[in-house]
């Protein structure tokens, strides 16, 4: 090698050292992981609480998102995605987060209403005019039903559905989720539950098992997944999704080709919202990500929430949309399966009841 | 992946071969012609149809969001409808731009590696030159996902250089800005990444892994058929191992070498398995193919074909400019051929 | 290793003993040697040996039982055998035409030959999510040709009622040529037939160039039919680039995750493939698992990958032979 080139080198690389010992970060940036059906959601809130913090501050801010199936982003963040919150769709995949020593244990109570800003349910989506008169859980059986779903496995939103068919076939206790009084007895009746003799329901166990081995065609891996398959390819009857996600896909096809069906029951799904304690201590971002997520309470948000067709914690937000979100009787995961650590240990879980009575057959 | 068969088009079409029977011929043929046409040709218009779904207007669109009406008022939604446009619109810019970023990081590095592969395994004979022609190959054959999926069990935060890879910082080299003479030096990068796995820096990395070979693939069978005499004979006259390099070898091989940077260009431009594990689906990590399929996931069908028209076309131009290098190697050959009758 | 495929086609000169010599002398006079090799060492343990390694490692950490269950598990022995299985089909179609795709293009003379010609490349170029959206809209139920079958009965009905006769098809006859009734492997051959059409095409072209035609024309002078010609005479000479072209095609179909999912129904022990098994299991936090199915596909490719090379040599040693 001449010497010239040498030169060149030691000269680029001494230019490079320069260079990277005047880094500055010129702005605040934040990255909110979270579920697959809350692109729009936070794509609103985020350009408002940007704005907001620029108000207060002065600081620039940037919010990144990152969407995906529930348990797939949980994963990103322990293998190393820099998340400085994480907004999932179900407690068990912060808890994830948490045994992985990311989250400081006790997350639950850092905000209001175990830590979930917005509650939403699980719901079904029809073609126009109902074809097949889909009208509650026990038309899913129907033999000439084909139900969308995604994987229960891979999806927080479909282990939704798996928990609502479950609690409906097995006649789960309810409550009125519209007034304080009903979300007071439901609290109480949470703290009370003890043995859940739920789990050993053989009707509904048989139930769930022939909707999945014998209705579903297509099995996503992502909430969003199923609904583009859905919506999109025209496969399956009805839909089995989150509230909100079958809100989108009318305004975004257009309200002349399906029609949102309500049960007669359904289940309270409370997506929660957490700090990655690890990960803002490391980067010192824990003032704005703290003031992000307890954000997501205010009245301004919570009404961005109900717009959006997720059913806000603040009932005056809730009383405004509820010609869009109407009333129904819900029953908790916490009354009904004893929270999500052992729904998720007893059904989804490698070796779990899914894996057991899973053998699909069309 | 052919380099020199159409070359040999020219040299061999003279010769006539014995005529067919005219219902084979035809039969054959229309088995052919629509063979490809529904399996290449019509998937190809396809991808243009759909995004043209909504016309020129909706086209644009997808890159510069339509501005509301003069002096109209907005309702809550529209302005929200309207700011999630610009956002949307600005995804894509940034898509593209990441794009051409990684390329223009993985291209010039597998260029370099692949002239080096190539001068040592066709310049010299050594043991285990064999196998390593084959380890070049490789990542040919391994799936994508597998592809993202080792540097997830690399660098990701349990893997095996977890520790050290998620607490590194490092400067967005495309940051660089001029910020004037206070701080001392004038140029500073305006952002920088923290980690490995789930940023830019593990797109470059899977990208290289899946065009690893093709510039050292393009190269080899070229160098190997060249031998060295001509380099001996510059070496013998005195040249420097540099000088001799860059006059007789790069010369020699220069439409080989484009061809291998045109396929390993188009590899990096449109990989999606490898990409897709290691971005971690935030929206700044986000090549063109992993916008298209944030696209389409957010129903907006049209806006996905329209950002895969834009690969589309560059897929086209790509083929264009590899059938122009391939004429122009068969012109040259031609030339050699005539020069060497005379 | 295509371009080894075509380049190993050329005619191996038989080395005139002066060049050997040359040879010999050129590792002592010819500089960079240390450099080259050094660079290349380095850069492909970097970034293909070390990170291949870290694979090896994580399946290494279960015990020997423990993979084989985590290999024998019935959902991940289905996408393996439907990962093969469409493979092979996709494979096999290819197989037969490219080989009619390359003779075409080689020997007859139609309208737009050119053009045809430049687009074989195109599954190369297009990214393969893009080839998966398109083919998924193309064979979706108001797609070109998914929406095929019910478009070709009500023609047939019109016609037969403008005709006087009764409705002549059943309104469900031709429901097969609609996704995803199309069976759910359909979808998943058919972009494995794209990405890999190819391969077979630009391995048996080169061949088919090269090939001196006196030799058909004097079998056909000797009285052989045109078959017999091309069973006897032009088929032993395509055959290793052919066999080699095919294996490719199945080697990238093996591989292959892009273009599959958006057209695949991904029904677990059903018609997920082996690569979306391994996103899977990563999704589900089982890292050793996932590594193992990784392992296994590894394995396969190298396996695909050796075959071809012990081809490409012996069709080398082959004609060296011949001369």
């Amino acid at each position: 090698m001449p010497i010239g080139l040498k030169n060149r080198l030691a000269g680029a690389a001494l230019g490079l050292l320069v260079l990277t010992g005047a880094v500055s970060a010129a702005d605040v940036r934040l990255l909110n992981v979270s579920y697959d059906p809350t692109r729009e959601l936070y794509a609103a809130i985020n350009s408002a609480f940007s704005a907001k913090w620029k108000r207060e501050t002065g600081d620039n801010l940037t919010i990144e998102l990152s969407n995906g199936g529930s348990g797939k982003q949980a994963r990103s963040v322990i293998d190393g995605l820099n998340a400085d919150v994480v907004t999932l769709a179900l407690g068990s995949d912060v808890s994830a987060v948490e045994r992985a020593g990311l989250i400081q244990p006790g997350w639950q109570s850092r905000f209001p209403n175990n830590a979930a800003p917005y509650t939403s349910t699980i719901a079904f989506l029809v073609r126009k005019g109902n074809p097949k008169n889909i009208k509650d859980w026990s038309d899913l059986l129907r033999p000439d039903v084909q139900v969308i779903t995604a994987n229960p496995k891979t999806s927080g939103g479909a282990r939704w559905s798996f928990l609502s068919l479950w609690g409906a076939f097995a006649n789960a206790k309810t409550h009125d989720f519209s007034t304080a009084q009903g979300q007071a007895e439901a609290q109480a009746a949470a703290a009370q539950a003890k043995d859940f003799p739920i789990y050993n329901d053989a009707q509904a166990r048989a139930k769930v098992a022939e909707i999945f081995n014998k209705h579903v065609p297509v099995l996503d891996t992502g909430a969003r997944g199923s609904t583009v398959t859905f919506a999109q390819k025209q496969i399956g009857d009805v839909l089995l999704n989150w509230e909100n996600e079958l809100w989108l896909a009318k305004d975004e096809f257009g309200p002349e080709k399906f029609d949102i069906v309500y049960p007669s029951v359904s289940i309270l799904t409370e997506p929660p919202v957490a700090v990655v304690d690890k990960v803002v201590d490391q980067r010192g971002a824990r003032k704005v990500a703290e003031a992000y997520l307890a954000y997501l309470y205010t009245p301004e948000a919570q009404d961005v929430i109900g717009q959006l067709h997720y059913r806000p914690r603040d009932l005056a937000a809730l009383a405004k949309y509820s010609a869009d979100l109407p009333k129904i009787p819900f029953f908790t995961i916490d009354e009904t399966f004893g929270g999500w650590t052992k729904a998720q240990s007893t059904f989804f879980a490698d070796g779990g009841v899914f894996d057991q009575f899973y053998k699909p057959t069309n | 992946m052919a380099g020199a068969p159409i070359a040999k088009t020219v040299l061999t079409s003279a010769r006539p071969a014995p005529p067919a029977h005219p219902a084979v011929r035809a039969t054959l043929i229309v088995l052919a012609v629509s063979f490809l046409t529904i399996f290449i040709l019509l998937p190809l218009i396809n991808v243009f149809v759909q995004a043209f779904a909504k016309g020129w207007e909706g086209y644009l669109a997808v890159f510069w969001p339509p501005s509301p009406p003069e002096g109209a008022t907005l309702t809550a939604v529209q302005t929200r409808k309207l700011a999630e446009a610009a956002v949307q619109t600005s995804r894509t810019w940034s898509a593209i731009g990441l794009t051409l970023q990684v390329a223009a990081i993985v291209v010039p590095l597998n260029i370099v590696f692949g002239l080096a592969a190539a001068w040592a395994t066709t310049k010299f004979q050594f043991r285990g030159r064999a196998l390593l022609l084959s380890l070049i190959d490789l990542p040919f054959s391994v799936s994508p996902v597998v592809a993202g999926l080792v540097f997830v069990l690399l660098l990701g935060r349990n893997g095996i250089f977890g520790d050290w890879a998620t607490h590194l910082t490092w400067p967005d080299p495309f940051s660089l800005r001029w910020v004037g003479f206070e701080n001392g030096f004038p140029l500073a990068f305006a952002r920088d990444f923290t980690g490995v796995i789930f940023t830019p820096l593990a797109i470059v990395l899977a990208s290289i892994f899946v065009t690893f070979p093709f510039v050292a693939r393009s190269l080899t069978p070229l160098m190997e058929s060249q031998g060295a005499e001509e380099e001996l004979a510059a070496l013998s006259l005195g040249a420097s191992g540099w000088r001799t390099f860059w006059k007789i070898t790069v010369p020699n091989v220069k439409w080989a070498l484009l061809y291998g940077v045109i396929l390993c260009t188009a590899r990096a431009f449109g990989e999606f398995g490898a990409v897709s594990v290691v971005s971690g689906h935030v929206d700044v990590n986000d090549t063109m193919p992993l916008r298209i399929e944030k696209l389409w996931n957010e129903y907006n069908n049209q806006a996905a074909f329209t950002v895969a028209s834009v690969l589309a076309l560059l897929a086209v131009f790509t083929l264009i400019a590899k059938t122009a290098i391939e004429w122009k190697t068969a012109r040259d050959l031609q030339q050699q051929h005539q020069g060497q009758a005379q | 290793m295509t371009f080894e495929t075509e380049f190993a086609r050329e005619p191996v000169a038989p080395a005139p003993r002066a060049r050997s010599i040359f040879r010999r002398r050129t590792t002592r006079v010819i500089p960079g040697l240390p450099l080259t090799l050094g660079y290349t060492l380095f850069y492909l343990s970097a970034l293909v040996l070390l990170p291949l390694a870290a694979l090896a490692l994580k399946a290494a950490q279960m015990s020997p039982a423990e993979f084989i269950r985590v290999i024998s598990d019935p959902v991940v022995t289905a996408s393996l055998r439907l990962t093969f299985f469409a493979s092979t089909t996709a494979a096999l179609i290819n197989a037969v035409f490219g080989l009619i795709v390359a003779w075409v293009l080689v020997r007859y003379d139609f309208p737009f030959r050119r053009l045809f010609d430049a687009i074989i490349d195109f599954p190369f170029a297009l990214p393969t999510a893009v080839a998966g959206l398109t083919f998924a809209s193309l064979f979706l139920k108001d797609g070109w040709l998914g929406g095929l079958g019910p478009r070709v009965v009500a023609g047939v009905n019109a016609l037969a009622g403008w005709l006087g006769a009764g409705p002549l098809l059943n309104p469900t006859a031709l429901d097969w040529l609609t996704f995803p009734y199309t069976g759910q492997t359909a979808g998943i051959v058919i972009v494995l037939v794209f990405v890999g059409l190819p391969f077979v095409v630009r391995t048996v072209q080169p061949v088919l160039l090269e090939w001196d035609p006196e030799y058909e024309t004097a079998a056909r002078s000797l009285g052989a039919s045109p078959l017999t010609v091309f069973r006897r005479v032009i088929f032993p000479e395509i055959l290793p680039a052919w066999v080699s072209g095919v294996a490719l095609s199945f080697a990238r179909a093996v591989g292959e995750y892009g273009s599959v999912i958006f057209i695949a129904a991904n029904i677990p022990g059903k018609s997920q493939i082996a690569p979306l098994q391994i996103v899977t299991r990563l999704d589900d936090f089982q890292y050793a698992q996932a590594a193992a199915i990784g392992v296994v596909l590894l394995a396969i490719s190298l396996l695909v990958l050796l075959v071809i090379n012990g081809l490409e040599s012996f069709s080398r040693r082959h004609e060296r032979a011949a001369v």
